[in-house]
């Protein structure tokens, strides 16, 4: 990956600029690399696919428009990271995420559960992109110029759902009755998948972790922004920090809730009953 | 002017233009291409006739969004998916921007909404065929977007300025989406045999309803006629509807379909294609509700609203006790200088 010229990392914005630059400067993700990219686009396609089965289903026009958008852009990530990831082992974008299955899939769990009504799914963007904005911030200094490259256009993007999510929030904090009951159950619901996010667990089959220092960044190392950060925006809407165990996890191990099976056969099963075929 | 414009002059609309000049200038403003715009005073007529098709065409984008947004979780590749969200998305963005537009006119968006989801106003009726196949979101940005940019073009120099306006920018989105539908077919048309017959299956069963978009011929069109006088209307549907012909049968040649229509045949005299007689008994039907999916169409964006309803009431209960603090502060910074008044 050092083989990267500095023009990669202002290029590496677009899945087709990715492959563009790995192909004219020869040098796609190392395996471990390509590991590390693989869980972080797994996180952001299977979160995309979510929030794309909202989309004629919100509460209103502009809800459809924000969430589509939301999902536009964790698409967009998802793409730029399997590329990425895709040129370690000459595979592209679509053949890792149309053509593994569920145990091949290393997304975190949180990602993966269900929209639930409105709340829920504003209680999970809000845990998700305030872990993908100390990610994206962290990664965007990483030695290996794609990755850095693509986080930080991601970056500029997590702040605004960041923000989306937390207006609505507040609304619903602060609202009425009902919808400070179902914001603070979707909290309680989603809060047992935060302690995975922050899990060093090792990437498969590489448990020495060593070889991507400086240019992965360590789960646990952004638990404190975190923790600076979320607990005090559900207080300020009025709600509780919620206090249930967390979950098992090992999501980035291929060990998945019940929800991502159904989420992958509705995704792949067109592009599965047509195999070989370019759309 | 046009006699037609003189008809309309109902006694009520004297009312607010007692001494008729008003209309002298809404009928210069029209003689001279001259736009119309929201302050300008016009014929209760016209304001009505606008009102009705602004809406209808905002509606048909948010009923729209439907039959695309079946694909989205899908989509067979993730470029494919990518394009088919930012595509729905832009239909949402145009509901929303032509309702502003209708909004210029009066009547407020609530209204317009809960007509729509109380079956009361009319989309267009293409949006209740039904979208079986992946195929079909090829055909839908060939045809229907493809039919919807012939009969909008024309919109962007409509008399009314919000509403031309409005369309200049819809128009651009939409030569997108025509675009990445013909994209769409012809990357099935490149593919597999499968790939193959899945696109020409739709193109078959898209054909005709995209053809009847353009409404009923001319002289069955009652309406027409006074839009056109009042230039918000700028061609006839006949005339629109050949213009759209003449336009696909070389894109057709070009993706290698064939377009379902025995009698479609180049005619040297006229220098345009003739074409067969359409199933406007189809259409009726349709349009009566009887179509493949007009109740799952309605029902679907009423579930949704009435499913966000306790969202938009923490919405607007957040904003009125926003309201109140803000009011609150304001009063105490009023009192200030009051209190100084007083004190000195």
């Amino acid at each position: 990956m050092s083989g990267h010229s500095n023009r990669a990392i202002s290029t590496a914005l677009t899945p087709e600029s990715i492959r563009q630059t790995i192909t004219e400067t020869d040098a796609g993700a190392d395996d471990a690399v390509a590991r590390y990219a693989l869980g972080l686009g797994d996180d952001a396609l299977v979160l995309a696919q979510r929030l794309g089965e909202w989309v004629t289903n919100a509460p209103e026009l502009e809800e459809d428009v924000a969430l589509a958008n939301i999902g536009l852009d964790l698409l967009g990530h998802a793409r730029s990271l399997l590329t990425y990831a895709g040129s370690a082992w000459g595979q592209s974008e679509d053949d890792l995420a149309y053509f593994r299955d569920e145990a091949q899939f290393t997304n975190r769990q949180l990602f993966e559960q269900p929209n639930g009504d409105f709340a829920q799914t504003i209680a999970r963007q809000l845990i998700a992109s305030a872990y993908f904005i100390g990610l994206y911030r962290e990664l965007s200094a990483s030695a290996d110029p794609l990755l850095a490259g693509i986080a930080a256009k991601a970056l500029k993007e997590v702040d605004y759902h960041l923000d989306h999510s937390e207006q609505w929030l507040l609304r619903l904090g602060h609202g009425t009755a009902e919808s400070h009951r179902r914001m603070q159950r979707g909290l309680d619901a989603m809060w047992v998948f935060v302690d995975e996010l922050f899990t060093d667990d090792a990437i498969p089959g590489d448990e020495d972790a060593a070889p991507l220092a400086g240019i992965a960044v360590a789960p646990s190392s952004l638990r404190a922004g975190f923790d600076a950060l979320v607990p005090r925006l559900i207080t300020q809407a009025g709600l509780t920090v919620p206090t249930a165990p967390s979950a098992r996890g090992g999501g980035r191990q291929g060990s998945h809730t019940e929800y991502l099976g159904p989420i992958l056969a509705e995704m792949q099963v067109l592009a599965r009953a047509h195999p070989g075929a370019s759309w | 002017m046009a006699d037609p414009l003189r008809q309309l002059h109902a006694a009520h609309e004297l009312d607010d233009d007692p001494d008729g000049s008003g209309q002298r200038r809404f009928d210069e403003l029209i003689a001279t291409d001259s736009r119309i715009e929201p302050s300008d005073w016009m014929p209760a007529a016209y304001r009505k006739t606008l009102v009705r098709q602004i809406s209808q065409h905002a509606n048909s984008e948010i009923i729209g969004m439907q039959p695309e947004g079946n694909w989205i979780t899908r989509a067979p590749s993730l470029k494919r998916k990518a394009i088919l969200m930012a595509k729905v998305q832009d239909e949402a963005g145009h509901g929303l921007y032509l309702y502003s537009a209708a909004q210029t006119l009066g009547t407020d968006r609530d209204t317009m909404f809960e007509n729509l989801i109380t079956g009361k106003a009319k989309y267009s009726s293409i949006f209740n065929y039904t979208t079986p196949t992946w195929a079909d979101m090829g055909s839908i940005g060939w045809l229907v977007d493809g039919a919807a940019i012939c009969n909008q073009v024309p919109l962007c120099r409509a008399s009314y300025g919000p509403y031309g306006r409005a369309m200049v920018r819809i128009c651009k989105e939409e030569s997108f989406h025509q675009r990445q539908g013909f994209e769409i077919l012809l990357e099935l048309m490149r593919g597999t045999p499968a790939q193959q017959q899945m696109a020409q299956e739709s193109v078959n069963r898209w054909y005709a309803p995209a053809l009847m978009m353009f409404g009923p011929p001319d002289a069955d069109s009652p309406n027409s006629q006074q839009s056109m006088a009042w230039k918000i209307k700028r061609f006839s549907n006949d005339e629109l509807r050949q213009r759209f012909v003449d336009m696909l049968v070389p894109q057709a040649e070009i993706l290698g379909v064939t377009l379902p229509d025995p009698d479609l045949k180049w005619n040297e005299e006229r220098g345009h294609y003739d074409f067969g007689e359409l199933d406007w008994a189809e259409f009726t039907e349709v349009l009566a509700g009887r179509g493949p999916a007009n109740a799952i169409r309605v029902s679907r964006r009423r579930t949704a609203h009435e499913n966000g309803e306790w969202v938009r009431a923490a919405a607007r209960a957040y904003a009125d006790k926003q309201s109140a603090d803000g009011q609150s502060a304001d009063r105490q910074t009023n009192q200030a200088p009051a209190h100084e008044w007083m004190a000195s």
